[in-house]
């Protein structure tokens, strides 16, 4: 018998081990997904509950119609929506055109020009919200959809991310295309954009996300319901009433968050997939 | 259609240093034309350079008679196989063989006319729905000859395409290869670090060293006149044997038992180097006027390949026939060569070569 003996040690110090380990994970798994959930139960509590400051009551979906009848809710989700799908459209096509000619492209102080592209990933949003407001102010695009959307029409963050992935196309590719006599267009458009297809998946959930869930430069530059979207949106709800229905503002917040969570989980899969992509090759 | 290449250099921007100098060629209308060198002596910037994909620093660059020098690669009318394949990921075989057709503006009809043809001649028309990830690497290199083929151009340039391939495989690919060229009419040119390949498919070979043409002629001059020693040691295997010699009278001592008669008289005393292939090298098994001492001794089956040692330590590698004869530490004499090749001593350069040459023991007096 005693071979045997220290086998099963071996067996419980392992189990011990992955026991701990998940014990700690789920904490961690709580801590992180704790406020969401709070957040989720208090918007189905009536107000009346949640002043009290109690964690009980009467479960319904009544903020969520009082959400959706008494306040411009689905304006501030249309004019988001519109917004961020705009502009996500617009950097996938930008920078994947702009990271192809940095790669494809032989030009004139190619590499000086690029280190330029890098510098302005350096500046902080906050520094450029001044000079971007004269300008914006100046070309008379203040409270409109313009103003949201024309700054964010290209990130040089996008087009680095995306040169990165492009350098990583076998050189013989364009040269194979260059002797066949594919266009430019041709090789960006059915070689380039389908080998980059997991970049470009991630940078359009990036931009997405990073668009939808923008505050400082709408609440400074819109001054209407019908322009403004959901996360000033939100505060707006918050002010406009003398007793806050917070209920109401919690259902609210849940709504806004949902199409996050949906880019998230689409995204996701193929996240995962780039992942196992990288490994193998 | 003809290549011609006149005085055709390349140095980078970035360097002092020509990775080509004065590299000049006609190569003929249905030509299959090998340009063979060791790694990094400029044969894949060479074809580059005939592609297009590299740029052209001095010279001249004729395709049919037309400057191309500075043509984009797309109006040389050329197709090209590269090592690595270059297949699109994305598509499948015949998506990937019709391509480059689509992107000239074929009609549908034809374009599916000859990804057909293409595929037929080499046998992948079953595969055809396949994508290249799906395909053996045997498999890839056919779709990309498919594609060259597709492309109706008269010209292929093909850069080491069966360096990824088996040994097996690579044999079987060389005979098609070359009965492809010959059904389609096609100029070829063939870069290879690879001697056999060389020999086995070119109508000519163009044999680079050190950025410089070395020799440009048919596989069977070359081996059996070559230019220079790089060229005789670059060609043959086992390879040949390069020895140091002396001029007495009408001999070249070797070692001092080991002495050739040679006819063409040369200047006393001079040093020369002896080139004689392994195979043309006669000897007996024999202790008797013995001036040589095998080594090791390699069996291949139908041959035995040995290494000797001369009296003064210099080795030789010899082929025979008989496969049981030779065993390590056996004497030998050697009798004769039915070829020896001479180069100057310094230059490398070919002196001159001699059939049946003789060899003896002893110097002759007289």
């Amino acid at each position: 018998m005693t071979p045997i003996q220290p086998v099963v040690a071996h067996e419980n110090k392992r189990r011990f081990k992955l026991i701990g380990r998940y014990t700690l994970l789920v904490g961690l798994g709580l801590i992180v997904i704790g406020p969401f959930i709070l957040g989720l139960w208090t918007s189905l509590l009536p107000t009346a509950a949640i002043s009290k400051g109690a964690l009980w009551g009467k479960l319904s979906f009544d903020n969520y119609v009082t959400a959706i009848t008494t306040t411009p809710i689905l304006r501030y989700l249309l004019n988001s929506f519109v917004i961020a799908m705009v502009t996500t459209i617009s950097q996938l096509l930008f920078c994947s055109m702009s990271a192809y000619a940095f790669v494809f492209l032989k030009f004139k102080y190619q590499r000086p020009l690029f280190a330029l592209f890098l510098v302005t990933m350096m500046l902080p949003f906050e520094a450029e919200v001044i000079p971007n407001f004269a300008t914006v102010r100046a070309l008379g695009l203040l409270n409109h959809y313009a103003v949201m959307i024309v700054p964010f029409l290209t990130t040089a963050f996008g087009t680095f991310m995306l040169r990165q992935n492009f350098l990583q196309m076998p050189k013989e590719l364009k040269e194979a295309a260059d002797v066949e006599g594919l266009s430019h267009w041709q090789f960006y458009w059915r070689m380039t954009l389908p080998y980059a297809k997991i970049s470009l998946l991630t940078l359009a959930a990036y931009s997405f996300l990073s668009s939808w869930n923008q505050y400082l430069w709408p609440m400074l530059t819109t001054f209407s319901d019908q322009f403004r979207p959901v996360q000033d949106g939100l505060r707006q709800l918050q002010g406009q009433e003398t007793f806050n229905n917070w209920g109401m503002i919690q259902a609210s917040a849940a709504i806004v968050v949902i199409p996050t969570l949906i880019v998230l989980l689409i995204g996701q899969h193929y996240f995962k997939a780039g992942l196992n992509e990288g490994a193998v090759k | 259609m003809t290549i011609q290449l006149e005085q055709l250099a390349k140095t980078y921007a970035d360097s002092e240093v020509p990775v080509l100098t004065d590299v000049s060629v006609e190569v003929a209308d249905n030509e299959f034309f090998v340009i063979v060198g060791p790694s990094g002596c400029g044969k894949s910037t060479l074809l580059r350079m005939i592609a297009g994909l590299t740029s052209i620093s001095a010279g001249q660059l004729k395709i049919n008679g037309v400057l191309a020098n500075d043509l984009p690669p797309k109006a040389r009318q050329l197709a090209m196989v590269f090592q690595s394949y270059a297949l699109y990921p994305f598509l499948t075989v015949a998506a990937n063989v019709g391509f480059g057709l689509k992107a000239r503006h074929f009609s549908a009809p034809e374009i599916q006319q000859r990804v057909a043809h293409a595929l037929k001649m080499v046998n992948l028309t079953e595969l055809k729905d396949r994508k290249p990830k799906a395909l053996s690497g045997g498999q890839r290199q056919r779709v990309a000859l498919a594609r060259a083929i597709a492309s109706d151009a008269k010209i292929c340039l093909m850069d080491e395409p069966l360096s990824n391939l088996d040994a097996q495989l690579r044999a079987r690919m060389r005979l098609e290869l070359k009965q492809l060229q010959q059904q389609l009419g096609l100029t070829v040119i063939y870069v290879t670090h690879d001697q056999v390949e060389a020999m086995t498919m070119a109508d000519r070979v163009m044999i680079l060293n050190e950025h410089q043409v070395q020799q440009i002629d048919t596989p069977i001059n070359v081996y059996q006149n070559p230019k220079n020693e790089f060229v005789a040691q670059f060609f043959g295997t086992p390879q040949i044997n390069l020895l140091t010699a002396t001029v007495t009278g009408h001999q070249l001592q070797v070692t001092p038992d080991f002495n050739l008669a040679v006819t063409r008289p040369l200047p006393e005393g001079t040093a020369l180097c002896v080139g004689i292939r392994p195979n043309q090298l006669q000897f007996k098994l024999t202790s008797r006027n013995a001036n040589a001492r095998i080594q090791t001794v390699a069996y291949l089956g139908d041959k035995l390949v040995a290494t000797a040692r001369l009296s003064d330590d210099q080795a030789v590698r010899l082929v025979s026939a008989e496969t049981t004869t030779l065993a390590p530490g056996d004497l030998i004499a050697i009798t004769g060569a039915q070829q020896v090749v001479l180069f100057d001593n310094a230059t490398g350069k070919l002196i001159t070569t001699e059939q049946e040459v003789a060899a003896r023991a002893t110097i002759a007096v007289g």
